[in-house]
């Protein structure tokens, strides 16, 4: 689908002129919330769009393949459907405080939800990051892993299960963000286990266990 | 892990601490050696790892009402289905029943009209709104950082006012961060402020039951060393408050229990983090503590059971043996490979208040090892009847006794 998009002057913001790929990896965060919300006002109606017309705006920024290109939006494939079905429905719930994935999922309704949720499920996981883990941090990430029992609820190859998120070949930035999220009180989970885990940790232990997930295949 | 020991070795004897000191180096230096009591074999992750909610709930044919098992006498019917993440239950003057959430962010008044029974949203975009009060026509609701309270609410049920702050002063985490409240004799709002973790020296303003008026003056502690109760109630005669509390997970499978706790008086330490159950010093943090230095639980209520809402019965349906007693849910466990409870308990107790013996009285929620629902709480009604509420099926169930010859007392 082509379509151009031209944004005129006003209230002091930027003039924008661009043409192309209407949900081009430009136009994800951070690039700016107003993208986001464009996307969103395109996005709907949402009623009874078929499964992957609905897609198409996620997956520009979260990856058509199910990998992220984009800075800090996590990749998709592989993850549990339950675990998709958790997180859209808090979106759309604003139990997730994400304001553009809010938007883009008002008026859905929960069978496109879940349809949604089952479509992305079948995406691949995404390939770890081409560069091996540092020695030193890998080994203080496995043994993060072991004592915090990270890989009881990931499974032991944390590929994910149910509520629970793949974390092997995630992206780095958005791991780091989502662990710093669950100590803040920023990132809410689908159920409070994260925030047990992440209490008592500190930030160099989240930059290892980053590191190390998403080296993992 | 070495913030928490760190935290221990501060109330540790100095050489208690050099032990903990030399441990945490150990465990730096050897990363892949276990704690004693540490983590179990993955493996057995899919059995010992939380018990998600489903996403929605379950559809009004397709209830567990039917394998709900109960004493002779009992009938179960569904009270209200479609009720999302159903948590705490209130009972109004005028006959509303108030159903909150904790991973959801509303608040519902069940209504029966035209023969009809519906749920209306009467409070949204809240911040896990578990804990509900109601007094003199207010609805009183805790969030995870905040009490409010909504005025002559059964008079307003179809266009209820915005809730209003009346006191803000709770600390802001997730782990326990929602609440449980209820009235007390003295006409003031009780509040749980649970752990903000599993385990861990709690800050001073967490694990306790804390007291505040209702109009939000006069905070003060008024059970300490709580560790996350979701649940209590003040005793019919001697106005005694009694709590549930959940014990610690990741110890073990069968230790700790959770607890029966009752308060005598105001200041009571019930042992968290330092003793669990009474007589169980805890792995970290029990060292130079005396579990004799705590109150102890007047009942053991089963590892990892998830005792939460509780209600004395001064009812006159149910028959005798069950009047004067407690019923307590117990939501069910999670951190057990072979899970306990997702029942409701009967306890009896003695004249002088103690405990005298529990037994299971609603069965059934646990099907092969998995939940088919889960008890949340429980509201005797003003006819004797008992409400239940289950935020896994997301419904609302009422317990009646039929026999003619004890209901006509």
């Amino acid at each position: 689908m082509k379509i151009s998009i031209r944004l005129t002057r006003g209230h002091g913001a930027a003039p924008f002129d661009w043409r192309g790929r209407a949900y081009g990896p430009r136009l994800c965060p951070p690039y700016g919330a107003a993208f986001a919300l464009l996307l969103c006002l395109l996005a709907i109606p949402a009623a009874a769009q078929p499964v992957q017309e609905k897609l198409a705006p996620c997956l520009a920024c979260h990856g058509e393949s199910g990998q992220s290109q984009t800075p800090d939006v996590p990749s998709l494939g592989g993850q549990p459907a339950f675990y998709l079905l958790a997180q859209v429905l808090m979106f759309r719930e604003r139990m997730r405080a994400i304001e553009p994935m809010t938007t883009m999922l008002k008026g859905t309704s929960d069978a496109e939800l879940r349809a949604m949720a089952d479509a992305i499920a079948k995406l691949p996981p995404p390939r770890p990051e081409a560069t091996p883990a540092e020695p030193g941090r890998a080994e203080r990430a496995r043994a993060l892993i072991q004592r915090n029992r990270c890989n009881v609820c990931h499974l032991p190859n944390l590929a994910g299960v149910e509520n629970v998120p793949r974390l092997a070949g995630q992206r780095e930035d958005y791991l780091l963000k989502s662990l710093r999220g669950y100590k803040d009180n920023s990132r809410r989970g689908y159920d409070t286990q994260m925030a047990d885990v992440a209490e008592p940790l500190s930030d160099a232990d989240f930059a290892d266990l980053a590191h190390y997930l998403a080296r993992q295949k | 892990m070495t913030h928490r020991l760190a935290a221990a070795g501060a109330l540790l004897s100095s050489a208690a601490l050099a032990i903990v000191l030399a441990a945490s180096a150990t465990a730096q230096q050897a990363p892949e050696q276990r704690p004693v009591g540490g983590p179990p074999n993955p493996d057995i992750g899919a059995r010992i790892r939380g018990v998600p909610q489903p996403p929605m709930p379950a559809a009004a044919d397709k209830l567990p009402v039917a394998e709900l098992k109960l004493p002779q006498g009992f009938k179960i019917e569904t009270y209200i289905s479609g009720v999302m993440d159903a948590r705490a239950l209130r009972l109004g003057d005028k006959g509303t029943v108030f159903v909150s959430n904790r991973n959801r962010d509303k608040v519902y008044a069940i209504v029966t009209r035209n023969g009809k029974r519906e749920a209306l949203t009467i409070a949204s975009g809240l911040d896990r709104p578990n804990g509900l009060a109601f007094k003199d026509g207010t609805l009183y609701i805790a969030e995870g950082t905040k009490v409010s309270k909504l005025e002559k609410i059964e008079d307003n049920l179809d266009s209820p006012p915005k809730p209003v702050v009346i006191y803000s002063d709770f600390p802001d985490h997730r782990s326990h961060g929602w609440k449980f409240m209820a009235i007390g004799p003295d006409n003031k709002l009780y509040i749980n402020v649970g752990a903000p973790c599993n385990i861990c020296e709690p800050p001073a303003t967490n694990a306790q039951i804390r007291r505040i008026n209702t109009d939000g003056s006069g905070s003060e502690p008024y059970a300490l060393g709580v560790r996350n109760s979701v649940g209590f109630d003040f005793h019919p005669v001697t106005k005694e408050l009694y709590f549930t509390d959940n014990g610690r997970d990741w110890l073990s499978e069968e230790l700790p229990n959770d607890e029966l706790n009752r308060v005598t008086k105001m200041g009571q330490h019930f042992g968290y983090p330092y003793c669990h159950q009474g007589d169980l010093p805890d792995n970290e943090f029990g060292w130079g503590k005396s579990c004799s230095d705590y109150v102890a639980p007047v009942a053991k209520l089963g590892p990892h059971s998830a005792a939460l809402g509780m209600r004395f019965y001064t009812g006159t349906m149910f028959p005798q043996k069950y009047r004067g007693g407690i019923f307590i849910a117990r939501h069910g466990s999670w951190n057990k490979s072979t899970k306990i409870g997702g029942d409701v308990i009967h306890v009896t107790l003695n004249r002088d208040g103690s405990v005298k013996s529990w037994e299971p009285f609603m069965t059934g929620f646990l099907k092969d090892n998995a939940y088919i629902g889960r008890p949340v709480d429980v509201q005797p009604m003003k006819d004797g009847s008992m409400l239940v509420s289950d935020d896994y099926a997301g419904a609302v169930y009422r317990i009646t006794y039929s026999n003619a010859r004890t209901s006509a007392r």
